[in-house]
């Protein structure tokens, strides 16, 4: 039944001219999981995010999206602001915030977005307005907390760490409301100890708000840690698929990771 | 040698000095003519001039004097300028922690509304009584709507008089004064011209954005900028609808019958300053709530990082139309105030070069700052109708957009984020310099 599932990806191919960036891709996934993808770079894992966040629009294939009630939305053709309003929400390879905007003001703009704009009730800062900006406030608050970000609400988001900032774009994905959360290498430039506690933060945003995770990520320790399941992706098709032990134990995708970085493919090992 | 004398740093402030201001002898020295085209370069530093009053020389000798001093002071700020600096900054420090605070803002802006209120009569002369309005209201509302654009949502808008002429060709419209007949061929009273001007000019924002406003940056402009000159070309062509080159009927005076009040605006400027105040008044308010509410966050969100900002729910184009339409609308305010007021109005005065001079309004005060964008158009539009009134010896007319295009080149050197910049624009300045923002390396990531 498809009811369990966030994500149904069916044979979707992406090209940009001739050059192919998604071929025949298919996967699934679960309503609550934790699902990864990985492979080397340049394999078309980001790609896939792009496509799935309405960002790109493939030309052939279909991806469909349970929202809320499991309610069937088809991807392809929307835009990228009404995929966010179905419940897709996101973060980005190299952070992108609102970087001359505080902590505070990043998050808001997340959790206000999706409420009628209501310019005329702005203008003269109607009750409708007032309600909205308190509700907003709370909302912010209590996701600064989750994220443990709370003390920096003031600060410029641009002079937060690498660390701070992915918890910032988490906080402002999910002040969407989102029913499950794309994120984009989410340990890049981070040191070991906020590695720790990112997998926890991410563990715990499913565990608490429900929220499904789909994550891409190089930093394989991350991945294996977190992930219950990989979809392993190169020169854009998927060659696996499986748990972690079963990826560790798979001879294509060591053969795909030694033919890009040895380093990562020690690391499968 | 003279790379080696470029290499000297006093030398070379010395060198910069002397240049800059021979270029500002040429810029203010007597104007060539058709025989003699070199004239004009000769005279200018030749010319007799009396050194500060004291004894008559050439023009060079004061420049020269000029340069001089503007070297020194150059060295003295080397030399001085981070402890002149921070002594400034400690003077200023508790009046700018004062301005923090609501009740000293509240203050200062009643005091100041009450100094507008009380203008005309202080400053009687009718001259600048009627400037009050033709050239300072009028272009501050119009600074204000720009703003919107410009400033909140980042769009480059270089058609804005477009909304103008609309304003004020809806006017003779429905007022009667043009070939083509009024709606329902009723007369309306200029007064109620007021809703439907605002109504159709932000009714044309929106036909314009929903199409333009996919576009970005250089490519918005341009459109804006056709679009502008289209408005105007339609005003002079359109014999039959606009009266073509030779304008309009004349437009009457406008009224208000309302209940137990009677009051007729007539060829007086000052209660058209004051119907003008009225509505700076309004939009000011209006938009300085617009830009701490969600709009205007949504807006900073879009100008700063527009995949983050959709990526979050936000829609740019409905939030870029709204910002087109909202800044539509004061123009066509203004072009109602223009047209009741002068009586008749012309295709001419709706040029490119009035496009120009607002944007250059908003640029000088600070984009995106309400208050910067007020002072600035204030400041410029009560030097210009100051140098209409009463020339200073030596200026011409035609050397304004000379003086205007070198404030500006000085203001993007020193101070690029306007006179009184906002602190979001003035940080995202800040952080774009030092590689930080939103360079558009949009979609990146392995992608092929």
């Amino acid at each position: 039944m498809t009811s369990d599932l966030i994500f149904d990806v069916q044979n979707v191919t992406l090209r940009f001219g001739g050059v192919i960036s998604l071929s025949d891709v298919s996967l699934n996934h679960k309503r609550g999981e934790i699902l990864a993808v990985i492979g080397p770079n340049g394999a078309g894992k980001t790609s896939l995010f792009n496509s799935l966040t309405g960002v790109y629009q493939p030309q052939e294939g279909s991806i469909t999206f349970f929202g809320r009630n499991a309610k069937p939305i088809s991807i392809i053709g929307k835009k990228a602001h009404r995929v966010s309003t179905a419940g897709v929400a996101r973060t980005f390879q190299a952070s992108r915030m609102f970087s001359a905007l505080t902590t505070f003001e990043n998050v808001k703009i997340g959790a206000e977005s999706h409420r009628g704009i209501g310019v005329l009730g702005a203008m003269v800062k109607g009750p409708a307005t007032r309600r909205g900006e308190k509700m907003s406030d709370a909302r912010t608050i209590e996701l600064l907390d989750f994220v443990g970000l709370r003390d920096k609400a003031n600060t410029i988001s641009a002079s937060l760490s690498y660390g701070d900032r992915r918890r910032l774009e988490i906080a402002r994905g999910l002040a969407t409301n989102p029913q499950v959360l794309l994120l984009d290498e989410p340990a890049a430039g981070t040191n070991p100890a906020e590695k720790i506690q990112l997998t926890q933060l991410i563990r715990k945003v499913r565990d608490e708000m429900g929220v499904s995770i789909l994550l891409i990520e190089h930093d394989m320790k991350l991945v294996m840690a977190l992930a219950e399941r990989l979809y392993v992706l190169n020169f854009g098709s998927v060659i696996a698929e499986g748990t972690p032990d079963e990826i560790r134990a798979n001879a294509a995708v060591v053969e795909a990771y030694l033919g890009s970085t040895t380093s990562d493919a020690e690391e499968l090992k | 040698m003279i790379a080696s004398f470029w290499r000297n740093p006093h030398a070379r402030r010395l060198g910069i000095s002397i240049v800059a201001i021979a270029v500002l002898e040429l810029m203010t020295g007597p104007p060539g003519n058709s025989e003699a085209p070199t004239a004009g370069i000769r005279e200018s530093f030749l010319e007799a001039s009396s050194f500060f009053g004291l004894f008559r020389t050439a023009r060079w000798v004061v420049f020269f004097f000029v340069a001089i001093l503007m070297f020194a002071i150059w060295t003295l700020l080397l030399w001085k300028g981070s402890r002149i600096r921070s002594g400034i900054s400690s003077v200023l420090a508790a009046p700018r922690a004062a301005s923090q605070r609501r009740p000293v803002r509240w203050g200062v802006g009643l005091a100041l509304l009450v100094l507008a209120f009380m203008m005309p009569h202080i400053e009687t002369d009718p001259f600048w009584q009627a400037a009050m309005v033709e050239q300072i209201a009028v272009y501050v509302l119009l600074a204000i709507g720009l703003n919107v654009v410009v400033g909140f949502a980042g769009l480059l808008d270089l058609g804005f008089v477009a909304f103008y002429a609309i304003g004020a060709y809806t006017t003779a419209w429905v007022t009667g004064a043009l070939p083509t007949p009024p709606p329902f061929h009723i007369h309306f009273n200029p007064f109620f011209a007021i809703p439907m001007a605002i109504g159709i000019a932000m009714l044309a924002g929106i036909i314009l954005g929903a199409p333009t406003l996919r576009l970005r940056g250089d490519y918005l402009a341009i459109v804006t900028l056709g679009f502008g000159e289209i408005i105007t070309i339609f005003a002079n062509n359109l014999y039959g609808i606009t009266g073509g080159s030779q304008g309009s009927n004349p437009i009457p005076h406008p009224s208000l019958h309302l209940g137990p009040i009677h009051y007729v605006w007539g060829l007086k400027p000052v209660p058209y300053y004051y119907l003008t105040l009225t509505f700076v008044v309004i939009f000011l308010v209006a938009f300085s709530l617009l830009e701490h509410s969600r709009v205007g966050r949504a807006w900073t969100a879009i100008r700063e990082d527009e995949v983050a900002a959709e990526s979050v729910g936000i829609n740019p184009l409905k939030y870029k139309v709204m910002a087109f339409a909202i800044g539509a609308s004061t123009a066509g305010f203004a072009g109602v105030v223009t047209a009741s007021q002068s009586n008749q109005i012309f295709p001419s005065s709706f040029t490119l070069q009035f496009s120009i001079n607002i944007l250059v309004l908003v640029i000088f005060g600070g984009m995106g700052s309400i208050a910067g964008v007020v002072i600035g158009a204030l400041i410029i539009q009560t030097a210009y109708s100051f140098l209409l009134h009463s020339p200073p010896q030596g200026y011409q007319p035609a050397d304004l957009y000379m003086y205007l295009g070198a404030l500006l080149v000085i203001m993007m050197i020193f101070r690029p984020a306007g006179l009184v910049p906002s602190r979001r624009r003035k940080r995202e300045i800040r952080l774009s310099e030092s590689g930080e923002g939103h360079m558009d390396e949009v979609l990146t990531g392995d992608t092929p």
